[in-house]
């Protein structure tokens, strides 16, 4: 891909998103905006009972409501679904149990919201209580009451045992061994727009259609075929444009199978619209979790072993939840070299709604206990903790040691230029007592390396076709999720064919009309779909520069195409407009189609869990936080965050930036606010004005650095930027309150209450800490022993081709 | 019974008490009869289609609702089409005048200030209330009168720099916007 960079018309150019006018005008269509004519109005019966068996629903008052077209209940969806072929545990409404308060147990379609909200009150059900199972600790505890019956115990979901080397040996080696406790609490995305699908089952053709605001159209696809036992080839989906997902809208949901279900049922379309309660109650979002953390270092900290254990919440269902249980422990290695490595990791289930992937997925929980750690490790060896992790850090090409293959790798020049930007060596540790500056670095992979269901086919194609008005119309399943997947596809594309973005016209996120994307998750689309674009583009333009070089009479060679014109690079006079070349092209050759194909390569690691962490790329991320605390209210205010991201290249510098923005200020809520908390079975805040989150008065500024390392298995050279960011800001925060007022809030988030209280027992004499005091009492197996990459950390893999 | 706008053979809402209201949207004099409990939310995108005024709670507490009132921006969701009789409404729709888009919505779109794109229109109709009411704003006056507005993508800094270059453009005087 090198000799595209040559010089770059369009790639790197800070031009407007593709979509922005759409969205500036109100124009963008998000799913509830979409009505068809007959259409009803579906809503859920939510369940009151966080655990209990459902002895009796009755339907018949609702029936009888005038407006009430139909009701449909468990026994009407039995059949189990899930995002995960291993976690296939899902109902679209409760059958015979319900497993938290706010899950689905009922649906009616209407012929009116008002009406379909009545008939929710005239539904009955009766309910056996069972003991709620609301924290990890009552979950290692308790095996009675089972949530499900198909794990092998008790309500143990997930387990995960790994030694990479020798951990002992390397404990041996240590000088120093520290050991650490952190919490991190749930919380949730958030999305402004709610859920909504709207599902028309067409009778005459015996073919289902659903729009729905999703990441994932091809696994809702597939979710649906099975849930409604429909072949999947009569299966529709739509995905409509996302209005904030953040990993809240990559599982198959409850609306979408009822909405179907519905729409069967009667004949006419049905739409169904969360409201804001439901979205909390939708979920997937951050897990709890329970971390504990070992690690043994030389006297100059380099470190020599480290162990790490997770207990996770993973509330009543599975969801991604047997990925996230790996991410608990796979990316510690990407960025430091660990000789020897423990991990282990229990998912347990809980009678609260299911948590899933938010933004960074399952990594900023480990991510945060690590980098604390680290910041604790530093100051017990009076090394600067910038220093420490200096001494650490991993490089470009090198295998971890636990077989992720990492390629550019610029995490060093990330770390300089934070320190530099901030000030870091003059403020740290010397600015007055209240105020404080803290440090932390992370990583993200840029997609999954495997699909969620196993399969040897690739994990995104491009169409291109060109037709002979001179448009170009590319093709994809990817979904702008307001991540800027539209724009990055149009900028490839026009870049390799010497256009520009807004000439280009998508199709997009359409499982009858598009290739295969798996969806906008792990951040994947840029690396994935990008390549998949470029290479339609280049071979679109391959069979253009023919017809063209024919015409103009000079060497294939020598054309080149910018600004909608094709030339001759030594005589630029020799040109064409792009739309007469392209129909010289489709004279010569029929139809201009092209495709493109991505699949990711082979990952190295073979020993089971090895699934999940691998990526074309990683991407690599260094934030400095200063803050201002007040020691008499324990507020924690922001003041400046510097953030420097190596995104390998920009392909548009104002959709890197605001991804890297977007992060610090979702970090900024998990670290200070943000809680998904129960109390008595029930949710303690289902409502934005109770579930406390920055509001424009508390972002600070932000300075982002770009860092371009030129990724060589990314489309130009790029890398993901959606979620690393947000990775180090919350650590960061942390180690910054330390700096400022000399205590550790070992827990999120970081609220003035905890503060005050660490404050107080400091004052006491104590050690100034708030945070978990005990590991569960909970026997992990033996770990699975994996032999490290030979000649660690200076082995090579073969590259691909 | 008389259907309301929606022609919906109506049941709950076809029980309740309508009333007739008049109002101008977006220079576009309406004669409605509609449920005396319908909200402004509801009556702009279900009745008249407007469906650039966005959602995000339907309890006053997102602002993706806002639209201006007389100018003045209210949260459509908490507020009864009958309230609005004889007023004046705009909606996201009604900020390109003649074709040309409004200097907001340009600043918007040219400075990354939409990602997912669903608080812009309130975002923008709200701003253009502060504009028109103070033309060069400092940022803490575009802080203080945004707060009601939420966005949980672009973590507002291209937010506050749109309104700030659109407020540069719109005070030009050689301004052709």
């Amino acid at each position: 891909m090198a000799s595209a960079r040559r010089s770059l018309n369009v790639v790197g150019k800070p031009l407007p998103r593709v979509d922005a006018w759409g969205k500036a005008t109100g124009r963008t269509r998000y799913a509830d905006d979409l009505s068809l004519p007959r259409m009803l109005y579906g809503r859920l019966l939510l369940s009151t009972q966080p655990h209990a068996l459902i002895k009796r629903i009755d339907v018949s008052r609702a029936l009888e409501l005038e407006g009430v077209v139909a009701i449909i209940t468990g026994r009407d969806v039995p059949v189990r679904y899930g995002i995960m072929p291993v976690g296939q545990d899902e109902t679209a409404l409760a059958v015979d149990k319900v497993r938290y308060a706010g899950e689905p147990v009922a649906a009616v379609a209407a012929l009116d919201e008002d009406t379909a909200e009545e008939a929710l009150s005239l539904i009955e059900v009766e309910y056996e209580p069972l003991r709620p199972i609301m924290s990890i600790e009552e979950a290692l505890r308790l095996p009675e009451p089972r949530i499900h019956d198909y794990v092998p115990a008790g309500n143990i979901h997930r387990l995960a045992s790994l030694e990479f080397g020798d951990v002992a040996q390397g404990f041996a080696e240590a000088d120093y061994v520290r050991e650490d406790l952190f919490f991190f609490q749930g919380n949730t995305h958030l999305p402004m727009e709610q859920h909504s699908a709207l599902a028309y089952w067409d009778p005459a053709e015996g073919k289902l259609t659903l729009w729905s605001s999703t990441q994932t159209p091809h696994y809702v696809q597939r979710a649906l075929a099975k849930a409604l036992e429909l072949p999947e080839n009569r299966v529709r989906v739509i995905a409509t444009p996302v209005g904030g997902g953040f990993g809240g809208k990559s599982d198959p949901f409850h609306h979408e199978i009822c909405a179907a279900k519905l729409s069967m049922l009667t004949g006419r379309p049905v739409k169904i619209t969360l409201t804001r309660e439901e979205v909390f109650y939708a979920h997937r979002g951050r897990h709890p979790e329970l971390m504990w953390v070992r690690t043994g270092v030389k006297r100059d900290g380099r470190i020599t072993a480290m162990e790490f254990q997770a207990f996770l919440d993973g509330g009543a269902y599975s969801s991604y939840g047997p990925a996230t249980t790996y991410y608990a422990g796979t990316f510690q290695t990407i960025t430091y070299r660990i000789p020897h490595y423990r991990f282990q990791a229990v998912r347990v289930f809980t009678n609260k709604p299911p948590c899933g992937p938010k933004r960074g997925h399952g990594t900023p929980q480990p991510r945060y206990a690590l980098e604390v750690h680290l910041d604790k490790l530093a100051h017990d060896l009076g090394l600067d903790p910038v220093e420490l992790r200096l001494r650490n850090l991993t490089g470009p090409n090198e295998v971890t040691v636990n077989w992720l293959h990492i390629t550019s790798n610029g995490l060093r020049q990330c770390i300089e230029r934070v320190v530099e930007a901030s000030g870091w060596r003059e403020k740290r540790g010397r600015l007055p007592y209240g105020r404080g500056i803290g440090f932390a670095v992370s990583a993200y992979m840029c997609g999954a390396g495997l699909p969620i269901y196993y399969n040897d086919m690739p994990h995104s194609e491009v169409q291109i076709k060109v037709d002979r008005s001179g448009n170009v119309t590319a093709y994809s399943m990817a979904i702008d999720i307001g991540q800027g997947s539209d724009t990055v596809i149009a900028t490839v594309v026009a870049e390799v064919l010497g256009l520009y973005p807004e000439d280009i016209r998508l199709v997009t996120a359409d499982t009858d009309l598009t290739p295969i994307d798996l969806g906008s998750y792990s951040s994947r689309v840029t690396m994935m779909v990008g390549n998949a674009a470029y290479e339609a583009a280049l071979k679109a333009r391959q069979l253009i520069f023919r017809a063209a070089a024919r015409e103009l009479g000079v060497p294939v060679r020598r054309l080149e195409a910018r600004d909608r014109t094709v030339f001759d690079r030594r005589d630029p006079s020799r040109a064409l407009p792009f739309a007469e070349a392209a129909r010289l092209a489709e004279a010569r050759f029929g139809l201009i189609s092209t495709i493109g194909s991505y699949r990711p390569p082979q990952r190295l690691g073979t020993y089971k869990g090895s699934g999940v962490g691998p990526s074309p790329a990683y991407s690599y991320s260094a934030c400095a936080v200063e803050v201002q605390c007040d020691p008499e209210t324990g507020e924690v205010k922001v003041e400046k965050v510097w953030l420097a991201h190596d995104i390998g290249r920009a392909i548009n510098p104002i959709l890197v930036e605001g991804q890297t923005e977007g992060s610090v200020y979702m970090a900024l809520g998990e670290v200070l606010m943000e809680e998904q908390a129960f109390r008595k079975g029930q949710h303690r805040a289902p409502s934005m004005l109770d579930y406390k989150s920055p509001t424009i008065k508390e972002m600070p500024p932000v300075v982002s650095i770009l860092v371009e390392t030129d990724e060589p298995r990314g489309p130009f050279g790029a890398k993901e930027v959606g979620q690393g960011p947000l990775l180090c800001v919350i650590p960061a925060v942390a180690n910054a309150v330390y700096d400022a007022l000399g205590v550790r809030i070992d827990e999120t988030p970081i609220t003035p209450e905890k503060v005050l209280k660490a404050l107080d027992e400091k004052a006491k004499g104590g050690p100034g800490r708030v945070g978990p005091e005990r590991k569960p009492d909970f026997a992990f197996r033996e770990p699975t022993r994996v032999e490290r990459p030979p000649g660690w950390p200076h082995y090579r893999p073969h590259e691909e081709g | 019974m008389a259907a309301d706008l929606t022609g919906r053979s109506n049941t709950v809402a076809e029980a309740t008490t309508k009333a007739p209201v008049r109002l101008l949207v977006n220079g576009q004099p309406y004669e409605l009869l509609v449920p005396v409990h319908r909200t402004l939310l509801e009556t702009l995108r279900e009745d008249l289609q407007l469906t650039g005024t966005k959602h995000g709670c339907e309890v006053g507490e997102c602002g993706m609702c806002t639209v201006l009132l007389d100018g003045e921006p209210v949260l459509s969701c908490l507020t009864l089409t009958v309230e609005v009789e004889g007023r004046t409404v705009t909606t996201v729709e009604g900020l390109e005048r003649g074709g040309e888009l409004h200097p907001l919505q340009k600043a918007f779109a040219q400075m990354g200030a939409t990602q997912c794109g669903y608080c812009t229109p309130a975002m923008l109709l709200t701003a253009k209330s502060l504009l028109d009411r103070s033309p060069s704003p400092s940022e803490d006056e575009i802080r203080e009168a945004l707060s009601g507005v939420l966005c949980r993508c672009t973590g507002y800094i291209k937010i506050i720099a749109a309104v700030e270059m659109a407020a540069r453009q719109m005070g030009a005087p050689d301004s052709v916007a």
